[in-house]
């Protein structure tokens, strides 16, 4: 029994290693001055698809991908741990998404694939932590859900069970196919990149990285077609444009405002051992401790 | 719900729910479903709430997805509310998503404040009165974000337990129970995920009490350094904190972190260790009454909201913090 596994993976700025100018004035996020790194726990989501591959022989698992057109390495990196194939979905008239017009663009993305019995997305992404797009794609592709999962326990063609992680405990549910499971960051980490998978496809890209690049690469795909990563712009795909990027967001953000803080008068200690027992004592006699 | 008892974050967004329909001079509706829940609006009623939809069926407990957002969408549809808040539970921030899609409406995640103010959109020439002002850290440098909804209703946000207060309105106060009729919104296929088990445990921390709390960052530099807060913690009699740097890292769980996507903490003194004093940190920590920074960059942010601040390595302070408290104490 062959899985078709669809695993949503967003690329993000690497939120651990902000700096000054990551906003940009009209709020949305300067992704030029971060690094970009594969979310998290979309790492976690890849892996659940990967073992249900290991163990359901001919199952594939597809990455599917938002962003602008860098967003391709999301696609190799997960290629390069094991997935079958990969669609980067980019164009400007994503730009400015909220979680609502991103999970309506993904659920048109997932309804041209068609064919999938599982879409497995991270709890949720780094950049803004809001948890939104996965239960947003279920609702919109009309499917069950399962949040917060952290193991796979069994998959047959009929149904999953799953373990799930809530804030205070575990549970284990039932759903059919198909559905929607969103992975957390307690469940197993990704396997690392094989030798041989990056062997295989170092040089895979989309249309547009090989517009960049010399005649050479146009060659190399046209007898190895799983080094054409497919590149869908908003054309590729059914959709409504009132729903999309700017217009299709229902939250604006109205103003960002550098918070200053209310300094406080604060005392400055160097650290020596005077200034430290001065200190503690300081706290005892007024009762902050002991 | 929480066996039998409405949970804290509820509570607390009646509380602030009352406020802002006050000021919007409206009604205070709350929506409780589950099974068996005979006098539950008698919890709510002292909080504001001026009207309490019970729906009460055996297919809304245990919490399943679909079953709980086909009642709600149903509800709403039915009531257009113009706001509606959540608590950010696991729960909460996975109905939240499904509610919003299906009725197109906004929903912002993990907000420290709610205001209603107005807004004027120049290009389309438009004044919107009385939105909900959703406010939370945005990331980098030190950012509050306001997110407003002009055009869909509900304005959908979901708050963490413990930012806002909980506080009794009126322990007099007396609104209406309305009991839902469940079956007019559930349909057969909404019963599909099925709960075979379930363990809930008790909190192994509770650091949201705690009075004292010894917090660790990214500077800590690694999970065996911690150790030195335990035992400054343990000898404090308080609790060990972190950030979210620290969380990722590694260090220590996430059930300790501190912040907007954590605890939100009021400890009469908050002892800061590594950590550089983020927006999303300090919106959970910055009603603590006391604030010692230890940290070896004197011009870290988190020396600004500082009682004391303490410029050095940690691991070279935590120890001598410990031995003058026990040589001092008693
Ligand atoms: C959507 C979103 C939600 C977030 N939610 C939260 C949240 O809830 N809570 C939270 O904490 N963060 C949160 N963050 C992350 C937050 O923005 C910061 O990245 C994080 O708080 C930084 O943690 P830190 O201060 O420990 O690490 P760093 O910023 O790396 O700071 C480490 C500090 O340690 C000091 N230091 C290093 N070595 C030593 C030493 N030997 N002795 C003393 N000092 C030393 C350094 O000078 C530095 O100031 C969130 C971010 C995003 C994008
Ligand atoms: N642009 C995107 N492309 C692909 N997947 C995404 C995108 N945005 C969000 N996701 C998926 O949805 C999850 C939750 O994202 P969020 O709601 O932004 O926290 C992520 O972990 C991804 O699996």
């Amino acid at each position: 029994m062959g899985l078709k596994i669809i695993v949503l993976a967003k690329q993000v700025p690497d939120t651990r290693n902000v700096g000054k100018d990551a906003m940009k004035a009209d709020g949305t996020v300067n992704r030029a001055a971060l690094p970009a790194i594969f979310n998290p726990e979309d790492l976690n989501a890849l892996e659940q698809a990967l073992r249900l591959k290991d163990i359901h022989k001919g199952s594939t698992v597809t990455l599917l991908t938002m962003g602008p057109g860098r967003a391709a390495d999301i696609i190799r990196e997960g290629l390069y741990r094991g997935a079958d194939n990969g669609f980067l979905l980019t164009d400007r008239a994503f730009a400015g998404s909220d979680t609502l017009a991103t999970s309506y663009a993904l659920s048109c993305a997932i309804r041209k694939i068609k064919d999938y019995d599982l879409i497995i997305a991270g709890r949720q992404a780094i950049d803004g932590d809001t948890a939104q797009v996965g239960p947003q794609v279920a609702e919109k592709l009309g499917l069950p859900q399962i949040t917060y999962a952290e193991d796979i326990l069994s998959a047959d063609k009929k149904k999953i069970v799953v373990k799930r992680r809530l804030e205070r405990g575990v549970e284990t549910v039932e759903a059919p196919f198909p559905c929607v499971i969103t992975v957390n960051g307690s469940a197993a980490s990704c396997r690392p990149r094989a030798a041989k998978l990056i062997m295989k496809y170092k040089h895979a890209r989309t249309i547009s990285e090989r517009q960049n690049q010399s005649e050479d690469y146009i060659d190399l795909t046209a007898d190895r077609p799983y080094l054409n990563i497919q590149e869908w712009s908003v054309n590729d795909i059914e959709t409504d444009h009132q729903w999309l990027g700017l217009t299709g967001s229902p939250t604006k953000v109205k103003t960002i405002e550098n918070v200053v803080f209310q300094a406080k008068e604060s005392k400055v200690l160097s650290g020596t051992d005077a200034e430290i027992e001065e200190l503690i004592k300081e706290l005892i006699v007024n009762h902050t401790i002991g | 719900m929480d066996e039998g008892k409405v949970a804290d974050v509820s509570l607390e967004l009646l509380t602030k729910g009352r406020t802002l329909a006050t000021r919007l001079n409206c009604k205070l509706e709350a929506v409780v479903l589950g099974h068996k829940l005979k006098g539950v609006e008698d919890q709510m009623f002292p909080y504001g709430a001026d009207i309490v939809h019970i729906g009460d069926d055996a297919r809304l407990d245990p919490y399943t997805t679909l079953p709980h957002a086909a009642v709600i969408n149903g509800l709403f549809t039915e009531q257009k509310p113009q706001i509606a808040l959540l608590g950010a539970s696991t729960m909460g921030r996975d109905l939240g998503p499904r509610v919003s899609s299906a009725l197109v409406s906004g929903l912002t995640a993990d907000c420290t404040a709610l205001e209603i103010g107005d807004h004027e959109d120049k290009k389309a020439g438009k004044v919107y009165k009385d939105l909900l002002y959703q406010i939370r850290p945005a990331f980098g440098g030190n950012i509050v974000a306001t997110i407003i909804n002009p055009d869909c209703r509900p304005q959908m946000a979901t708050v963490r337990e413990g930012v806002m207060k909980k506080e009794i309105f009126s322990a007099g106060h007396k609104g209406k129970a309305v009991q839902l009729d469940v079956n007019k919104y559930l349909k057969p296929e909404d019963v599909v995920v099925k709960v075979i088990e379930r363990h809930m445990e008790k909190s192994r921390v509770n650091i949201k009490n705690s009075s004292i709390i010894v917090s660790g960052g990214y500077g800590m530099g690694s999970k065996e350094n911690f150790r030195v807060l335990y035992d400054l913690a343990e000898v404090l009699g308080g609790e060990v904190g972190a950030s979210r740097a620290a969380v990722d890292a590694g260090y220590v769980d996430h059930d300790r972190q501190v912040g907007q996507t954590g605890i939100t903490v009021r400890p009469k003194l908050y002892i800061a260790c590594g950590i550089s004093g983020q927006i999303q940190h300090t919106a959970g920590m910055e009603e603590s009454s006391m604030v010692i920074a230890i940290n070896n960059d004197p011009n870290a942010p988190i020396n600004k909201i500082a009682d004391y601040v303490i410029t050095g390595d940690v691991m070279e302070i935590i120890p001598r913090m410990i031995k003058y408290y026990k040589k001092n104490s008693k």
